[in-house]
């Protein structure tokens, strides 16, 4: 059926890397080269994109709110901490992957508190596991350092070759590149069947289950692989600055995360990027104007925007990508013809 | 034999009984229509035949199984699907993707998380048979939310269908429909397979009529007389129930 | 042993006091007031400034604080909270933790960072000794304030005409709109008292929590539990949780206080797993 070829191949074409992505990556690959001064800043926007591209799968793609996912980007951030620093895992990529599967592990255990009551009680119950093990970290600071820290990890260098230098060089392409194997693979979740079946569930769970759709067993999926990521994200801190701390436990880091999926828009992948990027150097800008009462402006900006309306910023944010969009298709027609609507509806 | 069967089924709302002793058996391959007035607890039933509320009391059987204590993407699998009174779609989904996860669930593939959507023919052929027999290729690619009322009822049930159920609840289907577009719907209704039986809840008594081989009316709850058409028709305690309703018509 | 209980006891009327403001907001406007903390604090620091610095008597600065708190909730509430009403949880809660980050912020800027005390008349320093137990006269003062608030507030919901608009606009706004109740005033009304609520409780309890910039934050989760637990649909629920947390919390940091805060933590998603709309909440929820 000439019918089915063509659907075939259109929803195939839909997963296709655009133009613009590949640009993306060519761009944020060539800073390395482009801006050799900025290594530390710049580490900490792909850490904190990768941080937030993993609320995103749990709050843009699958509609789950939450204040809670720092409780997994702190565990795995002691965890590699704390191998590098007694020497059980000299490997820094094994200690990153292994960190990532001990968060995953504490995602699937809290997966379940999420699954049932209302918005409110999914904030408080995420809210409290990373309060819990906040409290945790402090009554064991003979462990962990306490409210000093985790003192004295030193990180072997990556396979034996690439030692974390002072300028953050070695350092930044190791998270950059981290950054884009990560994003490489959510990327091909959200273009799978689960992803799809996931934006479903979000839109309407009734319906989803009434097609057959196991939407608990998704849900519990989708937090846990969004629990890796996140773990994956503090292992990196950890590993980059040698050093960590109670704060990665705090309100304040998910009440950041929040911030910059705001800024950047949910449910299309480089939102959680582009947010970053943004809240980073609005953070840096800011914080030469007034070290000190940073948190004041913050909080000004969290309240303006939702006066002004998410809904509002989210439009104005769509707005902007579509322009690009439609000039980049302008500019290349010929690949314009075969791409249809984006994973985001637009 | 009764695909469908429900036993002494029972559902309260702490003081509230919205069904009581409804004992339901439906015949495989049926045609069989749920009427009553309004509040008479239809929608209720379905909801307990499908698992979105749990009964009180009582025992549903499909296909001679027990499933009274299955969830309902559980009773899915088992062949039993259901369309909303009022539509309940994935809006910023566009129809392809939307039967599509039904199809794909079916098949065993929808919790695949390494493939892409589309890569697997078997889905993507099936996906088109659907969509084609629905009348709605025309609309495949556009987001549901901004498609015309009876298209979105019309995939409300071609999503039901998706499901390949063996036993298909429609609830209202030809509810809010404009004129219009009724023709189309009640096309569509009157074209399912022989194999697959219908259990509907409906309004429209020529809908109703023309339809059904066998009615069941429920009554506050309760199965208050269940028989063939003709003898529905004809019973004057049916037509005392409905009077009121007649006046108000 | 039964120290603790007493302790706990202050502690729970305590919070009850100052959580009961944003249970009532909660279950009224189906609002999540995270800032409702803020509100406390600055009760707490405006009987600083006017009983230590301005050298008014101890009686009459827990009074001003309450007025002072719920003029600051009612113009906040007429003038900003209004406009987020309507809109979904996420930014109602982005928009409250804002407002948190702010006032921890400026509070920091105006008052230091450092722990500040309200001087506490002679009178109520030291304890009673009854039975063997160590009645602190303080908290003692705490128990009976807030006992007699919160039979104050059970009477007024029941026996007055406002309380009973109040108890309609809670259980059904739109119906209660269409009976002809102001709900908008309603709701402003409440505000600035809950509020107020929060600034007296944050007074009374400078000297037990400790006040310093960093309160909203401490104790926010705190008052989150009493609402989640307590649930919004009554005063009993939110008084009863506040009770358990108190003694909860005292007894768990004196018999583990390794694990201390964490019982409390643990408690919570245990309940909440348990019954998700709160320990007392209506078994017909919203």
């Amino acid at each position: 059926m000439p019918l089915a070829v063509n659907v075939s191949a259109y929803l195939k074409q839909r997963a296709r890397w655009s133009p613009l992505e590949i640009a993306f990556w060519i761009f944020a690959f060539a800073t390395i080269w482009l801006f050799p001064g900025k290594y530390l800043i710049m580490k900490d926007t792909a850490i904190l994109a990768l941080f937030a591209l993993s609320l995103d799968l749990i709050l843009g793609y699958a509609g789950i709110l939450s204040l809670g996912q720092a409780a997994f980007f702190g565990i795995a951030g002691y965890f590699s901490g704390l191998v590098a620093k007694y020497g059980i895992i000299n490997e820094p990529v094994v200690a990153l992957i292994l960190g990532g599967l001990v968060a995953a592990a504490l995602g699937f255990v809290t997966s379940f508190l999420v699954l049932r009551g209302s918005d409110l009680t999914r904030l408080m119950v995420t809210l409290g596991v990373s309060l819990m093990l906040y409290e945790v970290a402090n009554r064991y600071s003979d462990i962990t350092g306490g409210a000093d820290g985790l003192q004295g990890v030193t990180v072997a260098p990556i396979f034996g070759l690439f030692r974390f230098d002072l300028y953050g060089h070695n350092g930044y392409v190791y998270c950059l590149i981290v950054l884009f194997v990560c994003f490489v693979i959510v990327r091909r979740i959200v273009y799978s069947p689960f992803g799809l079946s996931l934006r479903a569930v979000k839109g309407n769970a009734l319906r989803a289950a009434a097609v057959g759709i196991p939407v608990k067993w998704r849900l519990v999926a989708i937090y846990t692989i969004a629990a890796g990521f996140a773990g994956i994200a503090g292992a990196l801190l950890t590993q980059t600055t040698a050093f960590c701390s109670l704060d990665v436990f705090s309100l304040d880091r998910s009440a950041d995360l929040l911030l910059v999926l705001i800024i950047g828009g949910t449910g299309y992948l480089y939102g959680g990027l582009i947010g970053a990027v943004i809240y980073r150097f609005l953070q840096d800008w800011i914080s030469t104007l007034t070290p000190q009462y940073w948190q004041f402006w913050i909080g000004l900006v969290l309240v303006a925007i939702v006066l002004v309306g998410r809904d509002r910023i989210g439009a104005a944010n769509e707005a902007v990508r579509n322009t690009i969009y439609r000039l980049c298709t302008r500019l290349m027609p010929r690949t314009a013809a075969l791409r249809g609507a984006a994973p985001d509806g637009t | 034999m009764a695909i469908l069967e429900t036993i002494g089924l029972e559902k309260r709302f702490g003081g509230i009984v919205a069904a009581h002793d409804v004992s339901l058996a439906v015949e495989k391959g049926a045609r069989h229509a749920l009427i009553g007035p309004n509040g008479a607890g239809k929608t209720t039933v379905i909801n307990l035949l499908t698992g979105v509320l749990k009964p009180t009391a009582g025992r549903i059987m499909l296909d001679g199984r027990d499933i009274t204590a299955l969830d309902p993407h559980q009773r899915v699998r088992l062949g039993m699907a259901r369309t909303f009174q009022i539509n309940q779609l994935f809006l910023d989904l566009t129809p392809l993707e939307t039967i599509g996860l039904a199809v794909s669930e079916r098949l065993g593939s929808g919790g695949d998380w390494w493939r892409l959507v589309g890569s697997k023919t078997a889905v993507t052929d099936e996906i088109v048979e659907i969509v084609e027999r629905f009348r709605l290729a025309d609309v495949m690619h556009e987001r549901t939310a901004i498609l015309p009322y009876g298209k979105q009822r019309l995939l409300e049930i071609a999503l039901a269908f998706a499901c390949r159920p063996h036993v298909l609840l429609l609830d209202e289907p030809a509810a809010g429909v404009p004129e219009a577009e009724r023709h189309e719907l009640l096309a569509t209704i009157a074209a399912l397979p022989a194999e697959v039986t219908v259990l509907l809840i409906e309004h429209d008594m020529d809908l109703v009529f023309s339809f059904a081989d066998r009615i069941s009316v429920l009554v506050n709850g309760s199965l208050f007389v269940d028989g063939a058409p003709e003898d529905v028709a004809r019973d004057p305690r049916v037509k005392a129930v409905y009077l009121g309703e007649e006046a108000d018509a | 042993m039964l120290t603790i209980l007493f302790d706990g006891l202050a502690y729970g009327m305590l919070l009850f006091v100052l959580a009961c403001g944003l249970s009532v907001t909660l279950g009224l406007m189906n609002f999540i007031n995270l800032a409702h903390g803020a509100f406390a604090m600055a009760g707490g620091y405006c009987t600083v400034i006017v009983v230590n610095r301005l050298g008014v008597p101890f009686a009459l600065g827990l009074p001003i604080a309450f007025l002072v708190t719920a003029i600051i909730g009612g113009l906040f509430e007429r003038t900003l909270y209004v406009h987020v009403y309507a809109k979904p949880h996420l930014d109602q809660v982005l928009f409250t933790i804002g407002l948190v980050f702010m006032a921890v912020a400026a509070s920091d800027y105006v008052m230091g960072s450092s722990q500040q005390f309200v001087q506490i008349p002679e009178a109520l320093q030291g304890q009673f000794n009854v039975f063997g137990i160590g009645m602190g006269k303080y908290r003692l003062l705490i128990i009976v304030i807030c006992g007699l608030l919160t039979i104050a507030l059970q009477l007024m919901l029941t026996k007055t005409r406002f309380g009973s608009r109040l108890r309609a606009a809670v259980d059904d706004q739109r119906v209660a709109r269409g009976l002809g109740i102001n709900v908008g005033a309603v709701f402003a009304v409440t505000f600035a008292f809950g509020s107020g609520l929060a600034g007296l409780g944050g007074a009374l309890g400078a000297e037990i929590l400790g006040l310093d910039p960093t309160f909203p934050l401490k104790y926010m989760i705190y008052f989150l539990i009493v609402v989640t637990v307590g649930g919004t649909s009554s005063i009993t629920g939110p008084f009863l949780a506040s009770i358990l947390l108190g003694i909860g919390d005292v007894a768990g940091k004196y018999y583990v206080p390794k694990l201390g805060a964490f019982v409390i933590y643990a408690i919570m998603i245990v309940v909440l797993l348990w019954r998700p709309q709160g320990l007392f909440a209506r078994s017909t929820a919203r």
